[in-house]
């Protein structure tokens, strides 16, 4: 059997995108296979590595876990949309300064829950750092550094910018 | 990605009323999903039998928090961010305020649904052993109309409960009386976040010179359901918390528990955390301390 598709509309980093797929299709594939926007990953593909995080109408979610057709008529924004034009965003800067970033496929999910959490808290103890990154597994470099980046990006200038 | 998307149909109407017809019309049939964390999860290996899905993602009737005077209810599918972020549940209900900051992550807590933990029939679910220690009541919906039973009679077995293939959880119905209640609730899980239960254990109790004139207990993880500890409760229930108290229903929960082997676990792991998780419920108790021991 094969399921009809769907017509969805999204307002991918606040460009709005139409698209057509099965609507068990992931949003993670919608992504990075229908729209190019490659800079989301896919680590484990059942929600426990938060490779694949990105915000869906503002709220952190797995995008391996969102069948397209549930995303229809949301706002979704991906590690793309954090730098604007050549300007990369504060989370950005502080993960390439404090060494925040080493092989990087877990980048792009530490930032998007990173945005995340100081959208919602823009000066979050050590403690609620660490909640907030708890979905998000890093295997180099030893999450202190992580840790690190989101700190020096709360202290910084401009970072509640995503607060949206 | 194992799974093939063109496999299976997925619809989403608009309203519960839709839901239910649809429901109604070919029982069975359709299998619910609501944020998707377990579903998907089962979708990416290539494993979800479901050929047709039906989405409850968004429906405003099942996501609500009524709260009156005598009790709160829980719509099915609100999500553990909203349980957690609520500051009547935080105030009265703090053991489902701490399960709730159990489940996953943020991401899906974000994501995850009330309703979905319980459906999903899992003995190891973070929610059922706050929800059994608050005598929760379960509310289901279909088009014949809504019934309200104890939640401590929903389940029936492994992945077996009482709910027709066109009913829904429609909420949980919470008494608040609870409030002056001391509780207990820990998980014992092989890390702190993302962990699934290797036994879990939730107390509510009320202690007045030294008698315990209420308790109420259950656990994940130890059966094959969520599971409220009757016997032992009764073991407790009227005595003093005396060394020899807790002996006894120590002993009695080991009688009362079924635990098993899977990969997170051992049965005999899981007996002798059980019944060191009791002690030390029962020693807060009687020490008078409250809340939860967990963070």
């Amino acid at each position: 059997m094969s399921a009809t598709w769907s017509q969805i509309q999204l307002v991918i980093n606040g460009h709005a995108t139409n698209v057509e797929a099965p609507p068990m299709k992931r949003l993670l594939d919608v992504l990075r296979e229908d729209l190019g926007l490659t800079g989301t990953k896919e680590g484990c593909g059942e929600g426990e590595c938060g490779s694949c995080s990105v915000r869906m109408n503002g709220e952190l979610v797995n995008s391996c876990l969102v069948p397209i057709l549930q995303a229809n008529g949301a706002r979704i924004d991906t590690v793309e949309g954090l730098a604007i034009d050549a300007e990369l965003h504060p989370l950005q800067k502080a993960f390439l300064e404090c060494g925040g970033a080493q092989c990087g496929i877990c980048t792009p999910g530490m930032l998007m829950a990173a945005t995340h959490l100081l959208a919602r808290n823009p000066h979050p103890s050590l403690d609620e750092i660490r909640e907030g990154l708890a979905g998000n597994l890093c295997r180099c470099t030893g999450f202190v550094k992580i840790f690190d980046s989101v700190i020096a990006a709360a202290a910084m200038k401009g970072v509640a910018r995503d607060a949206r | 990605m194992r799974g093939n998307p063109e496999a299976h149909e997925l619809v989403a109407p608009p309203t519960l009323a839709d839901v239910l017809v649809r429901l109604a019309d070919a029982p069975g049939t359709w299998t619910p999903i609501a944020g998707g964390t377990e579903l998907m999860v089962v979708h990416a290996a290539g494993r979800l039998s479901a050929h047709k899905l039906i989405s409850l993602c968004g429906l405003s009737e099942l996501s609500f928090i009524r709260v009156d005077q005598e009790s709160i209810s829980i719509g099915g599918g609100v999500t553990f961010g909203q349980i957690r972020r609520h500051p009547i549940i935080a105030s009265d209900f703090p053991l489902l305020a701490t399960a709730a900051g159990w489940i996953g992550s943020i991401a899906n807590q974000n994501r995850a649904t009330l309703a979905g933990n319980i459906v999903n029939g899992s003995p190891a679910a973070d929610a059922p052993p706050a929800l059994l220690v608050y005598d929760a009541e379960i509310e289901l919906i279909s088009r014949r109309g809504s019934r309200c039973i104890a939640y401590n009679d929903f389940h029936l077995g492994y992945k077996q409960s009482v709910l027709e293939p066109d009913e829904l959880v429609f909420a949980l119905h919470l008494p608040r009386r609870f409030a002056n209640h001391m509780q207990y609730l820990r998980k014992v899980g092989t890390r702190k976040a993302m962990a699934i239960t290797k036994v879990a254990l939730a107390a509510t109790a009320i202690i007045e010179g030294g008698l315990v004139t209420e308790i109420r207990l259950a656990a994940a993880s130890v059966a094959d359901r969520p599971l409220r500890l009757a016997a032992t409760e009764a073991a407790i229930l009227d005595r003093t918390m005396s060394p020899h108290t807790m002996a006894a229903a120590r002993r009695t929960l080991l009688n009362e528990v079924r635990p098993i082997d899977d990969i997170r676990s051992t049965a005999l792991y899981r007996r002798h955390v059980a019944a060191n998780l009791l002690d030390e419920c029962l020693s807060e108790l009687s020490r008078g301390l409250t809340g939860d021991l967990s963070a």
